[in-house]
């Protein structure tokens, strides 16, 4: 399975086997990570699973306009590498793929 | 109260492992709370994310364990047990117990009622037939998806946000679908005729019946399922799959059992607590009692992680009020609709975007204050929206009208 590091606010690393087809909102939800709320369970109506995207930034397919605009009321810095990590979903591509949360999500 | 974690330390125990409940336990935490953490849940399964069920796990776009939203090895590492499957039968507030459906009795510190809600029944003859849903829980839904697959007609009554978006999902799994709403438009609790005009035509475009002032007076069986749906104008619609979606009940009862206050909802205040210092509730449970004295009860996901936060805070004898203005949103076919604040009472609205290219938001003014704001596939309004009403900063009218005009500068 694809594996994820997770880097918690706090430096923390979590690594996950998250499944091809999950999101890698659903994976860090359901393990407990820190630094992510996801209020609304994946619909990207609440911009509450901001991350920085460390690695594979180009085997993403890039940020819809509806994530575009969410996007644009995080609370904690926004930076190129910034995405709604709700609307990425694991692929084979992206094993090793390293993602980490902000310090404030709400 | 005692914060050091001590064997005799009786736990604070959670009635309800859904979004609220799981909101709580886990702030708990986030408090200091260091002492156990009992959550009872009367669901077989582990907090799961209510919304998408009528969206993406209908739709087959997300399976059941994809909407956890804590595994039960997330819960254990933080030291919060979950009891599933486990019913509430009483609240002694004398001894600080609970007692259980098995006739346990759990003490505890302090408790938290997030007992949530449960979908309003059909008052019509037929609504126990084979064939006929409601729309709340996973198990609920398992159940819908196997219906969805055989079925040909589908009925939906009630024309809110549950019911429209599952009508979405019937119709792009192909489905014939008829919407009976009993009010002259939908969602009608919730927004203003713009809105509601705007998606009775998306519907209608995507090939649903939609049918207002439809009063649903009996559900008629054949072969032991539901074949006939009749309303009051005399009308039958074929339906091999009916899904109740006519709006939900507050789980009070062991609250007012208990001798809590009750009015609509458990009564709480904006830091979710009762009239009994050990106790508090949040989430669809709860009503909550206003300055200027009225009551309020929010049915949301919002609600029911910030009531969470605020309650867990006042367990632990802080004051964190729940103030931020509420906000929803609902999926439908591919517009997303997202609201904040709160629209009735208003007397005035202006569009910003355009209605006919599915972009636009609504601006509800009382008294020329801005009070709501209705986005469809607008995130920007709505984002920006949240913080002037947090903020109690607006837009005048001509401005909200105005895309010229960027919303998010009136806040430097």
């Amino acid at each position: 399975m694809p594996n994820v590091t997770y880097i918690e606010p706090n430096g923390n690393q979590v690594q996950i086997d998250v499944p091809a087809g999950w999101s890698i909102m659903q994976a860090a939800m359901s393990n407990g990570v820190e630094g992510i709320e996801a209020e609304c369970g994946g619909s990207c109506a609440c911009a509450t699973c901001h991350c920085y995207v460390e690695s594979h930034v180009d085997a993403i397919p890039a940020a819809a306009e509806n994530e575009l605009s969410m996007m644009e009321n995080v609370v904690a810095e926004r930076k190129p590498n910034s995405r709604l990590c709700c609307q990425i979903k694991m692929t084979p591509e992206l094993e090793g793929l390293v993602i980490r949360f902000p310090e404030a999500q709400s | 109260m005692r914060l050091r974690k001590e064997p005799d330390l009786n736990p604070m125990i959670v009635i309800g492992a859904g979004q609220s409940g799981l909101q709580v336990a886990e702030a708990l935490r986030s408090e200091s709370w260091e002492g156990p953490i009992v959550m009872i849940g009367d669901e077989a399964h582990a907090p799961y994310h209510r919304p998408p069920l009528s969206k993406a796990y209908l739709l087959g776009e997300a399976s059941e364990a994809q909407l956890t939203i804590r595994g039960p090895e997330a819960l254990a590492r933080k030291n919060i047990e979950l009891m599933s499957g486990a019913h509430v039968a009483a609240i002694d507030r004398v001894a600080k117990t609970v007692t259980l459906g098995d006739g346990r009795s759990l003490a505890y510190t302090g408790l938290a009622i997030a007992t949530g809600s449960r979908p309003r029944p059909l008052p019509v003859p037929g609504a126990d037939l084979p064939g006929v849903f409601p729309l709340r829980t996973l198990d609920d839904c398992r159940a819908i998806s196997i219906a969805l697959e055989s079925a040909h007609n589908v009925v939906v009554i009630g024309g809110g946000f549950i019911g429209l978006e599952f009508a979405a999902v019937a119709r792009k799994k192909g489905k014939n679908v008829v919407v009976l709403e009993a009010a002259d438009r939908l969602m009608a609790r919730v927004v203003a005729p713009v809105i509601s005009d705007f998606y009775r035509d998306l519907h209608t475009a995507h090939g649903a019946s939609i049918v207002l002032g439809a009063k649903v007076t009996e559900l008629h069986g054949e072969n032991g399922k539901v074949a006939l749906v009749h309303t009051a104008s005399g009308v039958a619609f074929p339906a091999d799959l009916v899904i109740a979606g006519i709006g939900i009940l507050p789980n009070t009862e062991l609250a007012a059992a208990a001798g809590l206050e009750v009015e609509g909802g458990i009564v709480v205040d904006a830091c979710s607590r009762t009239a009994d210092p050990a106790i508090v509730a949040s989430g669809d449970c709860t009503a909550v009692r206003l300055a200027d004295s009225g009551l309020r009860r929010l049915e949301s996901v919002q609600n029911a992680i910030e009531q969470g936060k605020a309650a867990a805070a006042a367990l632990m004898g802080k004051e964190k009020p729940f103030t931020a203005k509420p906000w929803f949103w609902s999926d439908q076919y591919d517009v997303k609709l997202q609201m904040v604040g709160l629209s009735a009472g208003h007397d005035q609205v202006v569009i910003r975007g355009s209605v006919a290219e599915g972009k636009f938001s609504a601006f509800y003014f009382k008294a020329g204050k801005l009070i709501g704001i209705d986005s469809a596939n607008r995130p920007q309004d709505h984002m920006a929206g949240r913080k002037l009403l947090d903020k109690d900063v607006w837009p005048t009218p001509q401005q909200a009208a105005d895309e010229h005009v960027n919303l998010a500068d009136l806040l430097k």
